[in-house]
């Protein structure tokens, strides 16, 4: 069911711009109104989360140490997987973040024959890291309408995305790859029965929303049907970047749900799953250093506690005590 | 506000890098790049509006056409005949002699770098 | 053995979840997998709200009138005091890649194992009362209500997890089920749902200073029995100094080792080390107990537990505290007690009497491992040994979960096992190291009750020793962890016979030459070393 409505949602919101922006001429509403308020809703969605979390206080130094403590001089720590400096920190976030690490590691347990085994299984880390970087990529890629002139990394970006030459116009690899990911994560999710059944409409929306469009991009820019004016793309894009907007003739309907599935996905973001992309800094078991004996942390909500003195230990059992020979700081 | 001096420091960074299109064009305004058109034709060989948004097709159609299967003459909706010939049909001195003032106009805007000219020597105006 | 199955039949378990939805909270109580409900004499004596007769098969648990205003409200303060449970209940994408590195989920099959869903079942009621989405569109957004039974299925499962910290390790955002038990149990507690497995303990440590509730007198007796063995199997008479001002080194212990097989041979493997090497130390009687059994309970009754050592050391005037072979105890220590109840500003930087190092790992905290220590004088030459004398013994290393994923003791424990045994074999990467598996039974789920479940939990951990056993001839288990200690034996009993199990420092006391020791023919177990009968 979560899939259907995830699937339904996405297609609804489709037909919701075809009839708008395409039928009843909408474009002003869709080309204008609704991405400068995606945009807000992101920003201030996604900054009110981050100072959120930055609210709650870190009250204990618990890093998940995944190697060798400091210790003993002459015992090799691991500096990365169990930093205890702040540029060993910097290098764990940097490989989590930049490689996805800890997803590296993953096994895959099978009960065969009574036997237990663990099989490397990189699938998941693999489309995963492919489906972040090819979307960063097409991200970057787009700047190429909301600049004047086109600056060199992005230029230099596309060119290389572009590579292969095949076709005109070129096919970018990115296109091709992020439409592989997708599709595997949702597959994964419908077949996998663990994950079938874990699976919320917040998993599979995102999916089909991002899907949704990676192929209305893919249509404009590969299908004669639904191509457009590229320069009028940039006309309008240019206009919402400079707080100039306008909406030039003729840009096919094609275009405004492909900007209408991106805009509800910048104003999903901040209320949403999404957000890993920023809470993933803020993890308190992989951004805080393995030395917690060494230098002290403070929890600013200590409080005092009711404790079992010594005195009143003793009060407890002197004599007991005095008869087993240990020594008592008050006579009976 | 907990570790504020790590966490606003990180925000601003990645609210800097999201806006960057917004920022970046501050205070400027868009030109929109003007093409110039040909004097002495009025058509091209296929709808304006289609071939603003669909001409690489058309081109790689006719390539393929004239390089593979020496067919080299392109008849249009209207029956009118045309070379099949980007340097002679498209680029003549009658059409868009101009490549600078008309292909690259786009092209550049939206960092397209078309694998013509790989093969094709531009025309020189004022040649033929 | 009577709740578990026999082990063929335990290798049936199918991981295929059942059609009915995880939102649906109802659980069996399946027996030998729940505990029994805390007494009401334990939660008096920690002053816990709540006490009450009660069982969990009952329909009604006698849950205060206003519990779920006490669990919202619960919630609310956590997620103001700690960023790790709101980043834990915001970010996680459900990827799934946490789901079978649960030894529970591996042993039993139950979905609500996985730890994403075991999040789930608090992220839902989060969602639920806590998010904008969850307030809108309640079930479309992953919520659920707040419910009788969802805190019966909170009870269920979040004693079906030891927070060993496995899952966090494979999380791409290092999301920790061990957080999200520790709250939940939190907020258990604060309605009076608990186990008695954990509460007595509690009570007893708070009360007595250690979790069987032995009084001063006994705890002490306990240890002279200790060395009355020693006596008699290495023929060296020994004194242990109680509570005595002015040593150098307070020594802490966890409890188990004093009374309970096979810790009593580690115990007394502490004993025999420190008078090798003649170190100036003392026990204490007050703070008795290194583990921990509120980290099982609250933050708060884990802070409460925690101050007798430092208090301890303040009145004994020691200069800094060594701690024992301990699992949790050294999750405490390590990570949480110079915060809780810190600066140990009145203690010095632990130094090595014996080799002069200094331990600047422990600089602030100022408490060192019996492992670290144990390295350093190996390392340096200070101890007289005879490994030899551990011929008969081909072992293995569990890495314990907490001095693994919440320490990083991976390179001291081996160091010191290869030095002191000649037969040391590792079993298969995935299950060693920061991989380790849990044992099946730590954070208080060693109750009889709870049989059936460890003999599931502990099954990943079991089939990697059998593969050793089968492999290299294993007959020994070695572990730093008292829990390990007490639960590992009937676990390979189940899964793998013939494979005992021993902490650290009996093997390390096994090679010790004592001085003025006789001819050492038994180990400190008093069994026969083979080879050793008419050796010369």
């Amino acid at each position: 069911m979560a899939v259907w409505y995830s699937l339904l949602l996405v297609l609804g919101m489709s037909l919701f711009v075809y009839l708008g922006a395409g039928l009843l001429g909408l474009q002003a509403i869709f080309g204008i109104v609704v991405p400068y308020a995606a945009i807000l809703v992101f920003l201030i969605g996604f900054s009110m989360r981050i100072l959120g979390w930055a609210r709650s206080p870190v009250p204990f130094r618990i890093p998940t140490t995944a190697g060798q403590q400091k210790s003993l001089g002459w015992i090799k720590p691991s500096k990365v997987d169990s930093p205890y400096t702040t540029w060993g920190v910097v290098g764990r976030m940097a490989m989590e973040v930049l490689l996805f690490r800890s997803l590296f590691r993953n096994t895959k347990a099978e009960l065969t024959e009574g036997k237990l085994a663990y099989g490397s299984s990189k699938w998941l880390w693999l489309f995963g890291i492919l489906f972040h970087y090819t979307f960063l990529t097409i991200v970057i890629r787009h700047l190429r309408f909301f600049t004047e002139p086109v600056p060199f990394f992005v230029q230099a970006l596309d060119r290389v995305d572009g590579m292969l030459q095949i076709g005109s116009p070129v096919i970018y690899q990115t296109d091709v790859i992020l439409v592989a990911a997708l599709l595997f994560l949702l597959i994964r999710r419908l077949v996998n029965p663990q994950m079938r059944y874990l699976s919320l409409p917040a998993d599979y929306f995102p999916l089909f929303l991002i899907l949704g469009i990676a192929l209305t991009g893919i249509m404009m820019r590969y299908f004669a049907v639904f191509k457009v004016d590229l320069l009028s793309v940039k006309v309008l894009a240019m206009g919402l970047a400079t707080f100039n907007p306008t909406i030039p003739e003729g840009i096919g309907v094609m275009f405004y749900i492909h900007l209408f599935l991106f805009s509800a996905l910048l104003a999903y973001f901040p209320f949403s799953k999404l957000m890993h992309l920023g809470g993933v800094f803020l993890s308190p078991t992989r951004n805080l250093p393995n030395d917690s004996r060494m230098a002290r942390h403070v929890n600013p909500w200590n409080a005092p506690v009711k404790v079992h003195t010594y005195e009143h230990y003793e009060d407890d059992f002197r004599e007991k005590m005095i008869e087993a020979d240990l020594p008592v700081e008050k006579q009976a | 506000m907990y570790n504020a001096g790590k966490i606003i420091p990180g925000l601003l960074i990645f609210l800097g890098l999201v806006t960057f299109p917004f920022w970046s064009n501050l205070g400027r305004a868009y030109d929109v790049p003007e093409l110039v058109m040909p004097e002495a034709e009025e058509e091209c060989v296929l709808a304006g509006d289609w071939m603003r948004a669909n001409h690489m097709i058309l081109l790689d159609d006719w390539r393929d056409l004239a390089v593979r299967d020496n067919k080299r003459l392109f008849t249009n909706d209207a029956g009118k005949r045309f070379d099949m010939s980007l340097t002679k049909t498209c680029l003549s001195s009658q059409c868009h002699a101009n490549k600078d003032t008309f292909c690259d106009r786009c092209h550049d805007a939206l960092a397209i770098t078309p694998n013509c000219w790989d093969c094709h020597v531009v025309p020189t105006i004022g040649e033929e | 053995m009577s709740q578990a199955p026999k082990p063929e039949e335990l290798l049936r378990v199918s991981h295929i979840p059942p059609k009915k939805d995880w939102m649906d909270p109802r659980v069996d109580l399946v027996p030998g997998t729940w505990g029994y409900p805390g007494k009401a004499s334990s939660l008096e004596t920690l002053g816990l709200p709540n006490p009450r007769e009660w069982n969990p098969t009952d329909e009604d648990w006698k849950l205060p009138p206003n519990w779920k205003e006490i669990i919202h409200e619960g919630l609310k303060e956590r997620l103001e005091k700690y960023r790790s449970l709101k980043i834990f209940l915001d970010i996680c994408v459900r990827c799934g890649a946490c789901a079978d590195k649960c030894h529970f989920f591996i042993g039993s099959g139950d979905p609500k194992n996985m730890p994403v869903l075991r999040a789930e079942l608090l992220r839902s009621i989060y969602r639920q009362d806590f998010t904008m989405a969850g307030k809108i569109l309640g079930t479309f957004a992953g919520g659920r209500e707040l419910t009788e039974d969802v805190i019966k299925e909170w009870f269920y499962y979040f004693h079906q997890c030891t927070e060993c910290r496995r899952c966090s390790l494979y999380c791409p955002y290092g999301i920790d089920t061990a957080e999200v038990t520790i709250i939940v149990r939190e907020l258990l507690n604060l309605i009076g749902v608990n186990i008695d497995w954990i509460l007595g303990a509690a009570a007893n440590c708070y009360r007595t200073g250690n979790h069987l509730g032995l009084e001063p007198h006994t705890f002490k007796g306990n240890i002279e029995y200790l060395v009355d063995d020693i006596e008699e199997y290495v023929g060296v008479r020994l004194n242990p100094t109680f509570n005595r001002k002015g040593a150098e080194v307070l020594f802490i212990a966890p409890s188990g080792d004093v009374f309970a097989d096979p810790g009593i041979f580690t115990y007394m493997g502490y004993l025999m080390l420190f008078e090798h090497i003649g170190l100036d130390y003392t026990i204490s009687t007050y703070a008795s107990e290194g583990g921990n059994f509120g980290l099982f309970t609250s933050q708060e009754t884990m802070k409460r537990l925690n101050s007798k050592m430092y208090a301890e050391a303040k009145r004994l005037g020691v200069k800094w505290i060594l701690g024992g072979e301990c699992g949790h105890m050294w999750r405490v220590l390590h990570q949480y007690m110079d915060t809780m109840n810190g600066p140990a500003d009145f203690l010095e930087v632990p130094k090595s009497p014996i080799t002069g190092t200094v331990f600047d790992n422990a600089k602030s905290t100022k408490m060192v491992h019996i492992v670290e220590f144990m390295a350093d004088l190996i390392h340096h030459g200070k101890l007289k040994l005879n490994p030899s004398r551990n011929d008969y013994l081909r072992t293995t290393w569990h890495d314990s979960c907490n001095v693994s994923r919440g320490m990083g003791m991976f390179e001291e424990p081996r160091y010191v096992l290869k030095s002191v045994c000649n037969n040391f074999f590792e079993m298969p990467e995935n299950t060693i190291r920061e991989q380790t598996f849990c044992c099946g039974g730590g954070t208080g789920l060693n109750a009889g009750e709870f049989e059936y479940l460890r003999m599931m939990g502990g099954m990943p951990r079991a089939f990697a020793v059998k593969h050793v056993q089968e492999k290299h001839g294993v007959n020994r288990l070695v572990n730093v962890c008292a829990l390990d200690r007490a639960i590992l034996p009937p676990l390979m009993d189940y899964w793998a016979p013939e494979v005992s199990v021993s902490g650290l420092t009996e093997l390390v006391a096994n090679a010790l030459v004592m001085e003025g020791e006789h001819d050492r023919l038994t180990d400190l177990r008093g069994e026969d070393i083979p080879g050793m009968e008419g050796d010369e």
